[in-house]
C-alpha cells in the first residue's frame, strides 16, 4: 500500500463541499430505488468524457481520508487509465492505494467485477458510458424514461429474441441487461456477461456513475439482481473455454492476446491482482516461466 | 439571532462530511444497521445525528421542513447560519425533520413522479432511543432478515406498497442513526 500527502492546492477529493453533498443526495435516492437512473449535475472533471468522470465523481463523494482505493481497468490494476484516476486521489484526497482487492474499501472498476468476492464494507463504483439499457433502441430519452415508468421492457426482450432468430443464441456479450428487484431493467455498464452473476447478492455497494449522461444508479447490498433471458434460452455466464496461462485458473475471465506474427495468441487472467496472488500462491499456466521448460 | 446560533458547525468539514455520508450511505444501502455520526452540536432539539445529517445532506438548494419542537427560533437560526437552506412548507421539502408525531400526517411530504422516483423527500427522524428490536425487515441491503424499533408499522407498509414512488426515513438518536429506505418491506414484530 502506498499513501501520498494530499495536495493542499485541492479541497479533499478535489469536488467542492456544494457539488460533493449533490452528488451524496443522489447517491441516497439512487440506493432507495435499486436500478433508477437518478440524474446529477455532473461537472466537468480534469479529464475527458469517456476516461471515467462519472466514477471519479461518485468515488470522491463517497470517499474518507481513512479510506484504501484500488482502481481498475478491464481487470488490471497497470493500465493508463487505472493509473492515473489512482494518482489523481492519491494527489487529490491522500488516501492509501492498494492493488489487492481485499483490502481495498473503495473499488473503482472500468467493466469488471474483480475474481475475489467482495465483502461487507466496500465500495465498487463503476465507470458507465450510456446508462440507459434502452437506449440503441430508442433514442428519445422521453420515451425510455415513459418505458422505465410503465415497466415496459418488452422492446429489449424483443432485442434477445432477435439475437437469437439471427445467430441461434443471445449474442449479446457484455453491458448485458438485468431486471433489478424485480422492477427497473438496468445496463451493468460493460463488464462481461461472465460478471453478470457476481452483481446479485453482492455484500458490497455497488454505485454506477456516468459523467456525460449525468445519471447516478446503484445496487445494495444483497440486492436481487437477474440477468433477462428465456425459459428455453436461459442465461449462461461464458468466458473464454482456455485455463489462463500465467496462473493455470479455469475459472477467471480470460483476455486473449496476440504474441507473434505467426498466429500465435495466449490467454491471460483478465483480473491481474488475482493472477499475481495465484502466481504468488505457486500456480502456474502453460506458458509460465517454469512451466516453459517442459511445456514448450 | 443569537450567539449559540454561529456555533456547533463542523470544524473539519471535508472531512467530517465525509465519514458522515459514508456512515449515512452504510445506513441505507443495509437497512437495520446502527451506526455513528459526530461532528456537528446544533441546538436541542436537535440531536448531533440529527445536525450531522442536516450540514452533510442540506444546503441552500434544499428546502427543509421543521416539524414540532424543531421548528423553534434556535434551530432555525442555526440551519440559517451553517446550512443557509430555506425553511418551508412540507409540501416543498426536500428534508424535513421532527419527532415522529409532529412529521404526521406523511402525505403531505413529496412522494417523487412516476417518472422521477427520486424526487421524494427525505424525513430525518427524532428518536428517544434506537434499537435493533421490534420490526422486521426485509428487502434490498438486507441478507436475510433485521430488526428495528420503528415507532410505527403501517406508515411503513404503505410507504413500501408504492414503490418505486415513496419517502426515505433517516432515523437519529443521540449519535447514532439508522436507514429506512423505501425499498425495505416492514412487518410486525
Amino acid at each position: 500500500m502506498t499513501a501520498l500527502t494530499q495536495d493542499p492546492a485541492y479541497n479533499f477529493a478535489y469536488l467542492d463541499e456544494q457539488t460533493k453533498r449533490m452528488i451524496r443526495r443522489a447517491i441516497l435516492k439512487a440506493i432507495a430505488v435499486p436500478g433508477y437512473q437518478v440524474p446529477f449535475a455532473s461537472r466537468e472533471m480534469p479529464m475527458p468524457y469517456g476516461w471515467g468522470t462519472g466514477g471519479v465523481q461518485v468515488t470522491a463523494a463517497c470517499l474518507t481520508p481513512d479510506d484504501v482505493l484500488k482502481v481498475i481497468d478491464q481487470g488490471a490494476d497497470d493500465t493508463t487509465n487505472a493509473v492515473s484516476i489512482r494518482k489523481f486521489f492519491q494527489r487529490t484526497a491522500g488516501v492509501a492505494a492498494t492493488e489487492a482487492t481485499a483490502d481495498a474499501t473503495v473499488i473503482q472498476t472500468r467493466h469488471r467485477i474483480p475474481e475475489v468476492p467482495l465483502h461487507e464494507g466496500q465500495i465498487l463504483v463503476y465507470q458507465v458510458p450510456i446508462p440507459e439499457p434502452l437506449r440503441f433502441l430508442e433514442p428519445r430519452e422521453a420515451e425510455t424514461r415513459k418505458m422505465h415508468e410503465l415497466e415496459e421492457y418488452g422492446l429489449m426482450h424483443v432485442k434477445l429474441y432477435e439475437d437469437i432468430a439471427r445467430h441461434g443464441q443471445i449474442a449479446t456479450s457484455y453491458a448485458y441487461p438485468v431486471k433489478v428487484e424485480g422492477r427497473y431493467v438496468m445496463d451493468p455498464s460493460p463488464i462481461p456477461k461472465f460478471d453478470n452473476p457476481k452483481l446479485g447478492g453482492c455484500p458490497a455497494i455497488q454505485i454506477f456513475g456516468a459523467g456525460r449522461e449525468q445519471r447516478i444508479y446503484a445496487l445494495p447490498p444483497y440486492t436481487a439482481v437477474v440477468s433477462l433471458d428465456f425459459d428455453d434460452h436461459p442465461f449462461t455466464a461464458s468466458k473464454a473455454p482456455h485455463d489462463c496461462d500465467l496462473c493455470g485458473a479455469d475459472e477467471s475471465y480470460l483476455d486473449e492476446v496476440i504474441i507473434d506474427d505467426a498466429g500465435g495468441r495466449m490467454f491471460v487472467c483478465s483480473d491481474t491482482d488475482f493472477c499475481a496472488g495465484r502466481q504468488t500462491a505457486g500456480h502456474r499456466g502453460r506458458l509460465s516461466p517454469k512451466a516453459a521448460g517442459k511445456g514448450m | 439571532m443569537t450567539a449559540q446560533a454561529l456555533s456547533g458547525g463542523f470544524s473539519n468539514p471535508p472531512h467530517q462530511s465525509s465519514h458522515a455520508f459514508r456512515a449515512i450511505l452504510e445506513s441505507f444501502a443495509r437497512p437495520g444497521t446502527l451506526l455513528t455520526i459526530r461532528g456537528a452540536q446544533p441546538p436541542a432539539p436537535l440531536s448531533v445525528a440529527a445536525g450531522t445529517a442536516l450540514l452533510t445532506l442540506a444546503d441552500g438548494t434544499t428546502p427543509v421542513h421543521l416539524a414540532g419542537d424543531a421548528d423553534c427560533q434556535p434551530v432555525r437560526d442555526w440551519i440559517t447560519f451553517h446550512i443557509g437552506a430555506p425553511l418551508v412548507a412540507p409540501q416543498q421539502a426536500m428534508f424535513a425533520i421532527g419527532r415522529w408525531e409532529s412529521l404526521a400526517p406523511l402525505s403531505r411530504f413529496h412522494i417523487g413522479a412516476p417518472d422521477y422516483p427520486d424526487r421524494a423527500a427525505t424525513l430525518i427522524v427524532l428518536m428517544d432511543g434506537l434499537s435493533n428490536s421490534g420490526a422486521h425487515l426485509t428487502g434490498p441491503g438486507i441478507a436475510t432478515k433485521t430488526l428495528l424499533s420503528l415507532p410505527e408499522i403501517a406508515a411503513f407498509q404503505d410507504n413500501a406498497a408504492r414503490f418505486p414512488l415513496g419517502l426515505d426515513f433517516l432515523f437519529v438518536a443521540g449519535n447514532r442513526v439508522a436507514g429506512l429506505p423505501r425499498s425495505t418491506k416492514v412487518e410486525g414484530a
